[in-house]
């Protein structure tokens, strides 16, 4: 950790938070209190400088528009990359997903991206809609991915990058492989809240962000019968 | 009116009456959408020498075309579709069963409202909002407001009641006119209703520059779009209409939300000749819509229902609410879209310190949402569970749409 509390930065809410994606900067931050650790929790606007000195940074989906004008901004303040440089975590959600990568399309045009993953990211021929699933590469040690995803993109992964997940239901990347990750950068199509669903995920960035091996286990009741749920309904769904 | 479309006016309130008898549904959708197929024009027929006008937008257009309809009413009778079938076969149902009327009040669906533009030729359109709602299925909002906008390009003399408080809306609703054309920018009436969900709108739908916003003021840093000098105004209890008179409304229906809703009726009346001084009193003859704000007395208990569909109507939901026990329902069918992400964009802390019971089919999502939001809950599977599990008095009911409607069937369909 870069200082006393744990510093949380949500990249943009002005422009990248059309899906709940809120959530993620909440569930960090109560997992990280119910462990006694300090947390500061930072709004960053699309107007205003990044700090480069936070532990996680989020970056959340977004619609074509602020999608693009987001990355803009990313690229010209700079304070990302000098943060992943220094060994900050980044969580990519959809748009904010794409937009780490070397290329993204948004409203018809080929966009620049941070290139901070090595994927990039064209149209596909369909919108993906609906429950996404998948297993988690067995590197990071996690129980099975859960999420929706909504997004019109398909993105293509570069040998320097490895997928999060392989797809049981859904599309992710491209029907096959979803997600991606690299160091403390990690990337997903599950989209808005994902970690509402996928709490081992947000322990995974915590252990990340502090250096620690393990976390004291939480009450995970309910999230544990809302990934049942879903799991369930995936299966009926295919049955 | 053709043969053609008398047939099928006569067939589609027939099938309505036979959806009602069978108690399969209110008959609003059913007995239109067969009249559409007998005559594909019957819309545009059964609109034919009507004054109309169109209520569109994300939230309040139930309530808005309900109150409308009650203050148009001061010039005579009024054909509506009240129980919030708001797509072209629910106007053909409200329209055909309702027979002639001088005046017509609908209820659009957003993405439909290009379409009943060319199919009635209202005389008025009424804007309420753009917010987000069932992203899975619906467009993009800033794409909603492009094809408003194109919409009202094609219908400039069409008259347009708008919100000045929604960038979104105020850009919709002013496409430029083509003076070489001879056509013109369509006349807009503004109003002020409040708005208290603003997450939509920090982008210029122009130029993509940031909006910035300073009380209730707000414009574009790019370009010359800025908040209008609305004409109706909220204010205390009651409305100021473009004269500067100010007008008491007393209303049934809780909630500030529900006074932004009565000035818009009034605004739409008034493109009428309906003077508000006239409508104002017949707003309050209003106490349910739908079956919303319905109080029904059961076991002792006397259940208010609230809809809430999305991010913004939750926070109007929960300044409508009584301090009181709240059962909270959660459903993600079709209508209801099927994404719950966006229940992290609703701030539950306004019930803490209540009893809060939650249902419904996605009750987990919400278990988890509640949860991080630090709010207590008890999980129930039924309804007369949840009825059971609090003590006689009020019991406040805030749910999404097919929630709402389980819930309203378990009362016996109230309205």
């Amino acid at each position: 950790m870069s200082s006393e509390s744990l510093r949380i930065v949500w990249i943009y809410p002005d422009l990248l938070s059309t899906y709940g994606d809120r959530g993620n900067a909440l569930i960090l931050a109560r997992r990280a209190r119910q462990r006694g650790m300090p947390v500061e929790v930072l709004e960053v606007r699309s107007d205003e400088r990044l700090p480069a000195t936070a532990d996680i940074y989020l970056v959340g989906g977004g619609e074509d528009g602020p999608q693009a004008l987001g990355a803009q901004r990313l690229l010209a303040d700079g304070g990302l990359h000098r943060a992943v440089a220094q060994g900050s975590v980044v969580f990519g959600v959809c748009a904010g997903y794409q937009l780490l990568g070397t290329s993204f399309f948004a409203k018809g045009v080929q966009c620049r991206g941070l290139e901070l993953l090595d994927l990039y990211s064209d149209r596909g021929e369909s919108r993906a809609v609906g429950e996404l699933a998948g297993e988690i590469d067995p590197r990071l040690g996690l129980p099975p991915l859960t999420g929706f995803e909504n997004h019109g993109g398909r993105t293509h992964l570069g040998p320097e990058v490895s997928p999060l997940a392989r797809v049981t239901a859904g599309v992710g990347n491209d029907s096959a492989t979803e997600g991606a990750w690299r160091g403390k950068l990690l990337g997903t199509y599950s989209h808005g809240p994902a970690l509402a669903r996928n709490p081992a995920l947000a322990d995974l960035l915590l252990r990340w962000a502090t250096g620690a091996h393990q976390l004291p286990p939480l009450d995970d009741t309910w999230s544990d019968r809302l990934r049942n749920e879903r799991r369930s309904a995936v299966a009926a769904a295919r049955a | 009116m053709p043969l053609r479309a008398k047939v099928a006016s006569s067939v589609s309130r027939t099938a309505a009456a036979l959806s009602r008898a069978a108690g399969r549904g209110d008959g609003s959708v059913i007995g239109g959408w067969i009249g559409l197929k007998i005559d594909p024009d019957l819309l545009a027929h059964l609109s034919a020498g009507r004054a109309i006008a169109l209520v569109s937008g994300t939230n309040g257009k139930t309530t808005t075309t309900r109150l409308t309809s009650a203050a148009v009413g001061v010039l005579g009778r009024v054909a509506t579709n009240s129980f919030g079938a708001n797509m072209p076969s629910g106007h053909t149902s409200a329209l055909a069963k309702a027979g002639s009327t001088p005046y017509a009040v609908l209820e659009v669906d957003e993405h439909y409202l290009a379409q009943v533009l060319e199919a009635t030729e209202p005389h008025v359109v009424a804007l309420l909002n753009l917010s987000r709602d069932q992203l899975d299925r619906a467009k993009e909002v800033a794409m909603m407001a492009q094809l408003w906008r194109a919409a009202l390009v094609r219908h400039t003399d069409v008259r347009v009641v708008a919100n000045a408080d929604d960038p979104l809306v105020v850009w919709a609703a002013t496409p430029p006119g083509d003076p070489a054309r001879g056509i013109n920018p369509p006349h807009v009436t503004w109003f002020s209703a409040g708005q208290r969900w603003h997450d939509d709108s920090w982008v210029c739908p122009e130029c993509g520059s940031t909006i910035q916003r300073s009380g209730e003021q707000w414009w574009c840093t790019g370009c010359p779009l800025r908040r209008p000098e609305p004409h109706w105004v909220v204010e205390d209890e009651g409305v100021l209409d473009p004269t500067g008179a100010w007008h008491k409304v007393s209303l049934q229906l809780p909630g500030k939300v529900n006074l932004g809703n009565a000035a818009t009726a009034l605004a739409v009346a008034a493109e009428f000749g309906v003077r508000p001084v006239d409508a104002v009193s017949r707003l309050g003859i209003v106490t349910s819509v739908a079956g919303r704000y319905a109080q029904v007395d059961k076991d002792g208990r006397n259940i208010r229902l609230l809809l809430a569909k999305n991010p913004a109507s939750w926070l109007e939901a929960f300044d409508m609410a009584d301090d009181a026990p709240t059962l909270l329902s959660i459903n993600a069918r079709d209508p209801d879209g099927l994404d719950t992400s966006w229940l992290y964009d609703v701030d539950f802390a306004p019930l803490r310190g209540r009893q809060v019971l939650i249902t419904g089919d996605r009750a987990y999502d919400l278990a988890v949402r509640l949860d991080v939001n630090d709010v207590p809950f008890q999980h129930v599977r039924t309804f007369d569970d949840a009825l059971r599990s609090v003590p006689p008095g009020r019991l406040e009911v805030i749910a999404n749409y097919t929630a709402f409607q389980d819930i309203r069937a378990e009362l016996d369909r109230v309205i």
